[in-house]
């Protein structure tokens, strides 16, 4: 777009400042010929316009909005460079198959911005021009930061390659498992899961999102209990292993306080939920790097505005945010199990943490190049209805470079939470052999698992338990560009 | 105990031809391979003996199992663990690591518990077999 009835900017000064009030094209906020510097950072949004609103205009709204406009002419623009610091609204495509729905592209000058704060950049981007009422809505679908703009980050302070050296674990995904029952269960009875899952064959527990300091266990109870099992997991296997202790809590101090104690009990791991926000994330991230610990984030709440294509913002956006913020772990779906997300869009979330350079990708739901400038990169993690049953699946779907989480797979088993840690670890050690072997596991996965089923009762029983389960619904937010494939 | 360090210590420990495939996968990637062994198979024992420097100029996978069977010849009663090395930006590290030689008797790993103030307790961890056993002395079944 960008042709038609073009609104125009006004270069007479007088008539552009005289009070009143302007359309946000004649204020500046839209320029078709706008070429984006490598220095600007670039926002993609997905707008619905009210009725009659002419989608150019809508466009330029959102620029203005979310720079230095405010509905009125004010003179104090003046005082200012004003005109580098407008962002510019500079391309405007219908989105394919949706009518009444445009993706509206728009550059900020990077000087708009303070270093090494998303809460800077959310306050920016996403401050306030979602409540527009012009717009019956919009979302957020990618960003572009320039090189110098995420060198400004510390980033994740462990990542997946430090990470690894560190626990001793090449080659293949890690496993874990969420304790099950989430809430309930006291420090001693939360051990034995924990101690259970690892001696099994588990490299990781996890503690739920909603695991804090409640009446039933309190923080410093789970931790005791949970780093002796921990430790009694690891002298049983001569494998180093971890559970994330959850620090989420009502204050910066009390979060310190956790994890203080989770680094004197020798911790490898804590964890943090997205609910905390922007700016304790990066505290936390800071500590960590302070502290030799990883840090493994759940995605808490983001479903509120990431599922519905129409208005919120993409969780790709928030998985960049994520790595610039610092985190090493981050739940980014799993395209076979039971919470939302199709395949391909979500291996495009894994790509944006695990790439060197990510390249524009439209049928993954990338639009924009991102080099992300050596940051380190982060471990997706793939939680949620999966079972040793579609291992091959997760493979194929996900590579070496995911924790692939199990917690009804493994707590569920029909002889015990062992026997479905060691279903779990057996079923992916034969899936990467195979893989390794150039088998096509896709194809013959469930050959695969069978054989090794033969000399492994456990993973015999989950596949006769779990085998035929799948969560096959139609996924909410899926790319416009291809077919959406079905994963079965 | 058996040690489940390693990417494929769940498995049945595998043959000379399974061994000899992974050797192709590493090598079609672009790794090089090293060959590593130790008697101290503590789970923060990062530094196992090489085996020799890590074999960058050898695309010949044969050649390289027979590295793992010489080592195999030198070291029988040591883990010995196939190491893969990934040079390109952004890894430059270890990619793969399984082990290809055990000891005949695996004794394990102590949990040492020091009571501390409150309920804290520190944990250390100790192989059996390394305990009042010099380097070399520690799996062999004469001593």
């Amino acid at each position: 777009m960008g042709h038609m009835n073009e609104p125009q900017q006004i270069t007479d000064s007088k008539k552009r400042y005289s009070a009143g009030v302007l359309k946000y094209a004649q204020m500046g906020y839209w320029d078709g010929d706008y070429v984006p510097k490598e220095t600007d950072i670039l926002a993609l949004f997905r707008i619905t316009p009210q009725d009659g609103v002419d989608p150019i205009e809508a466009a330029a709204a959102v620029a203005g909005e979310s720079s230095t406009a405010t509905w009125t002419v004010v003179w104090t623009d003046r005082l200012t460079a004003c005109d580098m610091y407008r962002a510019k609204a500079y391309r405007v495509d219908p989105v394919p198959n949706t009518p009444g729905q445009y993706f509206c592209y728009v550059a900020y000058d990077l000087s708009l911005f303070e270093e090494r704060s998303i809460a800077n950049v959310t306050a920016s981007i996403i401050g306030n021009v979602f409540s527009f009422k012009p717009l019956k809505a919009a979302r957020l679908e990618d960003m572009k930061f320039p090189v110098a703009y995420v060198k400004t980050f510390p980033g994740p302070p462990t990542g997946i390659v430090v990470e690894r050296e560190r626990l001793d674990k090449f080659g293949r995904p890690l496993l874990g498992a969420t304790t099950k029952p989430k809430l309930g269960l006291s420090g001693r009875n939360y051990g034995r899961v924990v101690y259970e899952g690892l001696k099994g064959g588990l490299d990781f527990m996890k503690d739920d999102e909603n695991i804090n300091s409640q009446p039933f266990m309190h923080w410093r109870d789970r931790f005791l209990f949970v780093m002796d099992a921990v430790n009694k997991a690891s002298a049983a296997t001569g494998e180093v292993k971890g559970s994330y202790l959850n620090v989420t809590a009502g204050t910066m101090e009390e979060m310190y306080r956790r994890a203080e104690f989770a680094k004197e009990l020798g911790s490898v791991i804590v964890m943090i939920d997205l609910v905390i926000g922007y700016t304790a994330i990066q505290s936390m991230s800071d500590w960590c790097r302070n502290n030799d610990m990883i840090l493994h984030l759940h995605r808490a709440g983001h479903g509120t505005y990431t599922r519905q294509k129409n208005h919120g913002v993409s969780f790709r956006v928030i998985a960049k945010w994520m790595r610039m913020a610092g985190v090493d772990h981050i739940h980014a779906g799993t395209a076979v199990g039971k919470l939302e997300g199709d395949p391909m869009t979500v291996q495009g979330y894994y790509n944006i943490c695990r790439d060197t350079y990510t390249k524009v990708d439209l049928p993954r739901g990338i639009y924009f190049d991102q080099d992300w400038g050596a940051l380190r990169k982060v471990m997706p993690v793939a939680s949620g209805g999966i079972h040793a049953g579609q291992m091959h699946q997760l493979i194929d779907l996900f590579g070496d470079d995911v924790v692939l989480q199990f917690g009804g797979g493994t707590i569920g088993h029909p002889q015990g939470i062992q026997a479905g840690a060691t279903a779990n670890r057996v079923a992916l050690e034969a899936m990467v052999l195979a893989r390794n072997e150039g088998r096509d596991i896709k194809n013959e996965g469930l050959d695969i698992l069978r054989d090794a089923a033969k000399w492994c009762s456990p993973l015999k029983a989950a596949l006769d338990t779990w085998g035929e389960i799948s969560f096959n619904y139609q996924s909410t937010d899926t790319s416009d560009y291809v077919a959406t494939p079905s994963v079965s | 105990m058996r040690l489940t360090q390693g990417t494929f210590s769940f498995l049945p420990d595998l043959t000379d031809a399974q061994i000899s495939k992974q050797i192709d996968y590493c090598l079609s990637k672009g790794w090089a391979i090293g060959l590593e062994y130790t008697d101290d198979p503590h789970p923060r024992n990062t530094y196992w003996e090489m085996f020799g420097n890590p074999m960058f100029d050898i695309s010949d996978p044969a050649a390289i199992l027979m590295e793992v069977n010489a080592c195999r010849r030198t070291f029988p009663d040591h883990y010995i663990r196939l190491t893969a090395f990934d040079s390109s930006h952004g890894t430059e590290s270890v990619v793969m690591s399984f082990i290809v030689n055990r000891p005949k008797h695996e004794p394990g790993f102590r949990l040492v518990r020091s009571e501390q103030a409150g309920r804290t307790v520190r944990y250390s961890i100790e192989s059996y077999a390394t305990q009042s056993r010099p380097e070399g002395m520690r799996y062999s079944s004469d001593n």
